[in-house]
């Protein structure tokens, strides 16, 4: 296996503080890894910064073997608009607010960037829309605006919207944080399903412990900008190595506890 | 008399509808000089609002000075300014440009806060899922922040629309002749100003009004599904 993702020495910093420092990782094709940690630890950041939503100062980042920095590249990504474009083709990106566009359908939502960017044909790319609206289960939404839709529903769409970029990372930055309890199983359920693809590699942040534990091919402790541990999600979570992450578990199951029938659902 | 038209001053009557077809010819040069100042308001304010947000500090901050300038002083002193002060640099514009570029500098300042706030309106989140599907900032603004723009926009666009069209006679203080321009000068020569002036506010009162159904007219055909309007 190759990493398709390499972080070496990444330092970012906002104004004063830093919140990742000489920051290293490095992600296997096809691989499933799940960023846990407190807020604020910055592995949310991690997703932005490979979206390229947030720049960094220092060290370097490679995606399938190109870096984000051109040698010469100027302002704060420190490469041209046309490189940082070229990057972005590899990656797609699914937030904890959705972000639909909230006065296309359901179907244009999906439709846009295909059409846009990847030059597709109109139909074509609906013909595709449709395919992956039957894989969340929505098809019949297809003409309804988001929001007309559950949140559930819209992250569903949202999924379905980075997907018909064909991106080769998908990164999850707490699709379920913003869903009411009921609807976070049917997010998981369709996240779950991807996690069978192959070829994707799927990079997630989340609070479902649970679900990490279960679709996860490698999970992350993020404390204060660094990994303070990972492993194997059997390892990881029967057997914690650090006090860190063993306090941050056990508070973390401690406030799971009441709500026992969110992790039977999730099983 | 004046252009070869006559008027009958016997009645207050007949002295209205007499001059009526002078007071015509300035309805046009004032719907005019709203139509021009109002396209230069649209276009310019845009151009403005877009520099606004532009990355380079030089750029936006020397557009904000520039809005804040304009917005912050009196029409009647700009207007003064390019018609007295511009010739002395070599610019000369014939009155009635003059006048219409007054009105669209001033109410460009205006327009441009309001294309502002539209874009601003496009929640952060938007942006960023824009980014995610690599659409370009042209494909952003063409596919994703004009749509949702317009609908918002569109009531404060058609209140400038409305208040720039009932400021245009200030444009007879530069000699233009407009309605008011032309009421004057029928007032000079008749010493009677009642009738004419009273004709101008009266030929005003239905345009504004048709304005104001047109605005509202198109604010209600626009395609709005889905947006929150606040």
């Amino acid at each position: 296996m190759t990493s398709i993702i390499r972080f070496e020495n990444v330092t970012k910093r906002f104004g004063a503080l830093t919140v990742l420092d000489n920051f290293n990782f490095e992600v296997q094709r096809g691989e499933k890894v799940t960023l846990i940690g407190p807020s604020g630890s910055g592995k949310s950041t991690v997703l932005r910064i490979l979206m390229t939503l947030e720049p960094f100062q220092e060290g370097l980042l490679e995606i399938d073997g190109i870096s984000y920095h051109e040698p010469n590249g100027r302002g704060p990504f420190k490469a041209s608009e046309k490189h940082l474009h070229k990057i972005r083709s590899n990656v797609g990106m699914v937030f904890q607010s959705f972000n639909l566009f909230p006065h296309m359908t359901v179907l244009r939502n999906i439709v846009e960037a295909p059409v846009a960017v990847l030059k597709m044909k109109r139909d074509e790319a609906e013909s595709r829309a449709t395919e992956l609206l039957r894989m969340v289960d929505l098809y019949d939404k297809k003409d309804h605006f988001p929001s007309q839709l559950s949140g559930g529903q819209q992250q569903r769409v949202a999924i379905a919207r980075a997907l018909a970029m064909r991106p080769r990372v998908l990164l999850f930055d707490e699709p379920t944080s913003a869903l009411d309890p009921q609807l976070v199983g049917e997010v998981l359920g369709v996240i779950r399903n991807l996690a069978q693809e192959h070829d994707l590699t799927m990079l997630l942040v989340t609070h479902e412990m649970r679900f990490a534990r279960e679709v996860s091919d490698r999970v992350c402790f993020f404390d204060k900008g660094r990994i303070v541990e990972q492993g194997g999600p059997e390892q990881f979570f029967s057997n914690p190595q650090q006090p860190r992450t063993r306090e941050f578990l056990s508070s973390f199951l401690g406030e799971q506890a009441p709500s026992r029938e969110s992790l039977r659902r999730v099983q | 008399m004046m252009y070869g038209y006559t008027w009958d001053t016997s009645t207050p009557l007949t002295f209205a509808l007499s001059i009526l077809p002078i007071l015509g010819i300035g309805l046009l040069v004032t719907l005019k000089a709203a139509a021009v100042g109002y396209a230069i308001a649209l276009v310019l304010g845009l151009v403005l609002a877009l520099l606004c947000r532009s990355k380079s500090r030089l750029i936006s901050w020397t557009v904000t000075g520039f809005t804040e300038f304009v917005r912050d002083t009196p029409l009647l002193v700009q207007l003064f300014f390019l018609y007295y002060v511009l010739p002395e640099f070599g610019i000369v514009l014939p009155a009635f440009m003059t006048g219409a570029l007054a009105l669209g500098l001033q109410y460009s300042a205006y327009t441009s806060e309001v294309y502002r706030g539209g874009i601003g309106a496009i929640p952060r989140g938007q942006w960023e899922a824009a980014t995610a599907l690599n659409l370009t900032r042209l494909q952003v603004y063409r596919d994703i922040v004009v749509p949702q723009m317009i609908p918002r926009i569109v009531p404060a666009l058609g209140n400038y629309l409305i208040s720039m069209l009932k400021e245009t006679p200030v444009l007879s203080v530069v000699t233009v002749l407009d309605m008011l321009g032309l009421a004057n000068m029928i007032g000079e020569r008749t010493f009677e100003y009642l009738v004419p002036l009273s004709m101008v506010g009266l030929i005003f009162l239905p345009m504004t009004f048709i304005c104001s159904a047109l605005v509202y007219m198109i604010e209600r055909a626009l395609p709005k599904s889905g947006i929150p309007l606040r």
